[in-house]
């Protein structure tokens, strides 16, 4: 399997410029690709358009050559940076991840969630403890590439490595494609099989979009 | 364990903190308003029996809202005006609510042009006055209760509406509704499990605080006789009729009826306010 991203161009509003322009993208199964580059450049707007949940203004996202289908779970899921604005406030944490299907005792303990975490709601929990569910949730049976955006930036280092060691196992496991997004170099360097610098995909005109705006 | 978890229940049951508080005067609330809405269905016609020889009598302990120039008991015909109050702001203001959470969430979710309708449409019924709308909605219904419920349901859903319609435009640029998509939720099962759970608290406090408006609208129409029929003891007849009398000095007539109907109305406000407390996402854990 081949998610790939062709000539993608994305901009807000018609009046506004252009945030990404002729992006072209592709990660296979069993691959590990770090996405990088300075702040503003685009990176989270490129991987929500590679998980669905932006349209591109022009350009396609590719599933093994089939658009991404508007309906049905999306084999492309996204963790985001911000795991408090992804789970419904008002849910307790076991519906939050049944939403995702049958809920998998092995997948807590290894992410290491506790039991009673799950008859909370998600602002007893802290970040990173959601950030856990989050992760799991994205887990769910069809998934075949996973985009991690930034998502243990804000964790202290023994959860990020905690996280990440059975992110990484799951995805060995699974042969799932995954996409990390990230500022740190050192993680990169550890996880992916190939970095890729957003400034060097993203044909923009920098000089023109400083006047613009 | 088990002890840590007795230890829990017992301290929430026996210390009393603001939230119990709360719904200890709700259901209080809730009784007395039930109570005088039971209490008008045991009257009955010997409430309005005509008795000359108490006429015109002041309240006093025998009757303590006095008697009217028929001779019959103010007291029973407010309790039996109150109760029909409250079944017409009851019917009235549950139409209206649910009416308006589903113009509310329909202008959320819909096309841009069922939105741009829907909101015109809330403008327009906004700007023209409150009363004259009511009245001529009524009047064209065939007055009578028919008319009169048609009139306050149709009128008082606009505000609840324009609240629920931002409320559920709010929630659908949510991340997690993008995700449930993603994870193959049908735009059913999310309007379902994660807008209209949202919503109800709106739901709930808005049908509560329509009260007052419904009650007191449904007694200014019967008493400009745009409203009830006169053979019924509604608090708007009450009021009308009283009006002849108080020339003559008998302001009790007036004054107890008009009196509970405020009170009523108070309660109902009351009650709202604490169930938008109890509701409130941010305190539910207090």
């Amino acid at each position: 399997m081949q998610l790939e991203a062709n000539n993608i161009y994305f901009r807000y509003t018609a009046k506004t410029p252009f945030i990404l322009q002729d992006v072209s993208f592709s990660v296979r199964e069993g691959e590990r690709v770090g996405v990088v580059s300075p702040s503003g450049y685009g990176k989270t707007t490129f991987v929500k358009i590679l998980a669905g949940h932006e349209q591109p203004t022009k350009g396609q996202v590719l599933l093994d050559g089939k658009p991404l289908a508007p309906k049905g779970a999306l084999p492309v899921q996204l963790i985001s940076q911000h795991p408090e604005n992804a789970v419904n406030p008002r849910w307790k944490m076991q519906k939050v991840l049944e939403e995702a299907g049958q809920l998998r005792p092995e997948v807590l303990t290894a992410m290491g969630i506790e039991p009673e975490w799950l008859t909370r709601y998600p602002r007893e929990l802290s970040g990173g403890e959601l950030q856990r569910f989050c992760v799991a949730r994205a887990l769910c049976a069809d998934t075949r590439f996973l985009i991690a955006d930034e998502i243990s930036t804000m964790l202290d280092a023994i959860t990020q490595a905690q996280i990440w060691r059975y992110l990484l196992s799951e995805v060995d496991r699974r042969g799932i494609g995954l996409v990390v997004v990230t500022h740190n170099p050192a993680l990169a360097g550890r996880i992916c099989t190939r970095v890729v610098d957003l400034r060097d995909i993203n044909h923009i005109e920098r000089e023109q979009e400083k006047y613009m705006t | 364990m088990d002890k840590q978890l007795a230890i829990k229940t017992s301290g929430q049951m026996f210390s009393f903190n603001r939230r119990v508080k709360t719904v200890i005067i709700s259901v209080i609330l809730l009784g007395i308003i039930i109570g005088v809405f039971i209490a008008g269905f045991f009257i009955g016609d010997d409430a309005m029996s005509v008795d000359f020889s108490r006429k015109g009598l002041k309240p006093s302990w025998e009757y303590p809202f006095g008697t009217d120039w028929l001779g019959r008991n103010m007291l029973l015909r407010t309790v039996k005006g109150l109760s029909i109050s409250i079944m017409v702001g009851t019917i009235a203001s549950a139409v209206s609510a649910v009416l308006a959470t589903i113009i509310g969430v329909a202008a959320a979710i819909g096309n841009r042009w069922v939105d741009n309708v829907i909101v015109w449409l809330i403008d327009l019924m906004m700007g023209v006055p409150h009363l004259v709308l009511l009245i001529l909605i009524s009047f064209a219904c065939g007055r009578g209760l028919t008319g009169l419920l048609t009139g306050i349901a149709v009128t008082h859903w606009t505000s609840l509406a324009r609240l629920v319609r931002a409320e559920v435009l709010q929630i659908r640029s949510q991340q997690y509704i993008t995700i449930s998509r993603r994870l193959g939720k049908s735009l059913g099962w999310i309007l379902l499990h994660h807008i209209l759970p949202h919503v109800l608290p709106q739901f709930v406090v808005g049908l509560v605080l329509l009260f007052p408006h419904a009650i007191l609208h449904e007694s200014s129409l019967s008493f400009l006789g745009y409203g009830l029929p006169p053979e019924q003891p509604a608090i708007g007849i009450i009021l009308a009729e009283s009006m002849k009398y108080l020339t003559g000095g008998m302001w009790w007539l007036a004054f107890f009826p008009g009196i509970t109907l405020v009170l009523i109305v108070i309660l109902f406000d009351k009650l709202g306010e604490n169930l938008k407390m109890l509701l409130d996402p941010y305190s539910a854990h207090e």
